[in-house]
């Protein structure tokens, strides 16, 4: 293959960016633990957004100083956080009342692999260990865009876009579109339609690094990112 | 009426072994400290525990789990910064464990705090975690039939509690404490405020008094977060 990703591929927070800009302005947005929480940073100029943490917060803002630490206001992955004005909070159960009942936006989560019909597989490699699936299962049904931010391929190099997933499933075809390190793809109609690639990608090399057949509906559009450190 | 109890041990001295003790809190987060380190100190094993997680370092839930009384385990997940325990006893086989979907955990209690034995979830349709339960459809979408969770007792951290039992909560520490309020045959609450009935405006209530059988004043109360980063044990 001609293709060396590690040049040319976009670094988490690149893709982050990426999808932070399509979080329109007011939306109600649920950022999964871990890399999905970098999105919020990349917030757009002039666009509001509101976050929604499943322990029971709306309006959460950035991270408190070290030292400034209130272990009674933390998000979903145990960290510390801070309110922006308008804040809520809420119990346990309005707060999937607001997962479930279609009332955010956009949830946004990581992803072991994606399948072309919109399965996901992000909570259990299926290799033993503590099962943990804690709000992932949830968080993929009732928004109105569950979007995954991921590598295009594994660590050693294996696609994660696939036909059907190996591993178990978080959702059954929950996942509307998928942002990866070479490019931008819609889930739709049971298939994998690319909106956006890296310039510096050739079709047939991200096809080659993509394990189900990348369709084209329309241009496909140069993924720009700029350069985030 | 008078709910209000004078120590965490008294609180908690008729929980027997085998019962169903759900235990409030996310993580450090609302956990009631000194109510889990109370029933460490009463003793009863065999308990089945519904919390989110399974405990984080050697305090709190993790000690509880560590003293060998806990023989069931329900939670959404089970990791932490500092699993060990947990991870260790149920590695070793020493732990059942119930894995439940976060949004499905919190309506199993609410529905058995509000008496609906089951219901249907389109959480974990076409997941190994809805393998053997029925399925159904409605309005050309599967959804899968989870039951109702209640208990024989549950352990919650409020704010503010009077002696009606009426409690507030401060910020994130709200999170499962008042479901699992609703779900319990005793509900046991431990407050950092006591109050007179008639201080808390009504319009502030967040758990009426009708949910709650014992208010224990805990004053200042220990974070598990704060513990775990002084490396603490207990007991």
């Amino acid at each position: 293959m001609s293709l060396d990703l590690n040049d040319i591929q976009l670094s988490n927070a690149q893709i982050a960016w990426r999808a932070a800009q399509d979080i329109e302005d007011g939306a109600y947005v649920n950022l999964g633990i871990g890399f999905p929480e970098m999105v919020a940073k990349f917030q757009p100029e002039g666009r509001e957004a509101v976050f929604h943490t499943e322990n029971g917060v709306l309006g959460f803002g950035r991270a408190p100083a070290a030292g400034d630490e209130d272990w009674d206001l933390i998000n979903a992955g145990k960290k510390a956080i801070t309110l922006n004005p308008g804040a809520a909070f809420f119990h346990h159960a309005d707060s999937f009342a607001m997962v479930r009942g279609g009332h955010l936006d956009v949830a946004i989560l990581g992803a072991y692999e994606i399948a072309q019909n919109g399965d996901l597989a992000n909570w259990s490699t299926g290799r033993g260990g503590v099962p943990a699936v804690g709000g992932a299962m949830d968080l993929v049904h009732g928004a109105k865009r569950v979007a995954v931010i991921t590598d295009h391929v594994t660590k050693k190099g294996a696609p994660k876009l696939v036909e059907s997933c190996t591993m178990p499933l978080t959702g059954v075809g929950c996942v509307t579109r998928v942002y990866t390190s070479l490019c931008v793809v819609d889930v739709t109609g049971g298939r994998f339609v690319l909106r956006e690639k890296l310039a510096a990608v050739s079709l047939e090399d991200l096809q080659s690094v993509t394990g189900a057949e990348l369709h084209r509906d329309g241009e496909v559009g140069d993924l720009v990112v700029p350069e985030l450190g | 009426m008078d709910k209000t109890v004078t120590t965490a041990a008294q609180a908690v001295a008729d929980i027997p072994d085998g019962a169903t003790v759900m235990i409030g809190g996310f993580g450090g987060s609302g956990a009631p400290i000194e109510l889990i380190h109370a029933l460490i100190d009463a003793g009863p094993k065999n308990l089945t525990v519904v919390n989110n997680n399974a405990g984080n370092g050697h305090v709190g839930l993790a000690a509880l789990i560590e003293q060998g009384q806990v023989a069931k385990l329900i939670c959404s997940f089970p990791r932490s910064a500092d699993p060990k325990v947990f991870t260790d006893l149920y590695l070793a086989g020493g732990i059942e464990l119930e894995i439940v979907p976060q949004g499905t955990l919190a309506e199993r209690i609410r529905a058995g705090g509000a008496g609906i034995p089951a219901f249907y979830t389109p959480t974990s349709y076409g997941t190994d975690l809805a393998t053997g339960k029925p399925v159904a459809e409605f309005d050309g979408r599967m959804y899968v039939q989870e039951r109702g969770l209640k208990a024989d007792f549950a352990l919650i951290k409020a704010e503010q509690g009077d002696p009606m039992g009426n409690l507030t909560y401060r910020m994130a520490a709200r999170n499962f404490n008042p479901v699992m309020a609703t779900a319990a045959a005793v509900t046991i609450a431990q407050v950092s405020h006591v109050v007179a009935a008639g201080d808390l405006d009504p319009e502030n209530v967040i758990t009426p008094g009708i949910f709650v059988n014992r208010v224990v004043h805990v004053p200042n109360p220990q974070q598990e977060e704060v513990l775990n980063r002084q490396e603490a044990v207990y007991p």
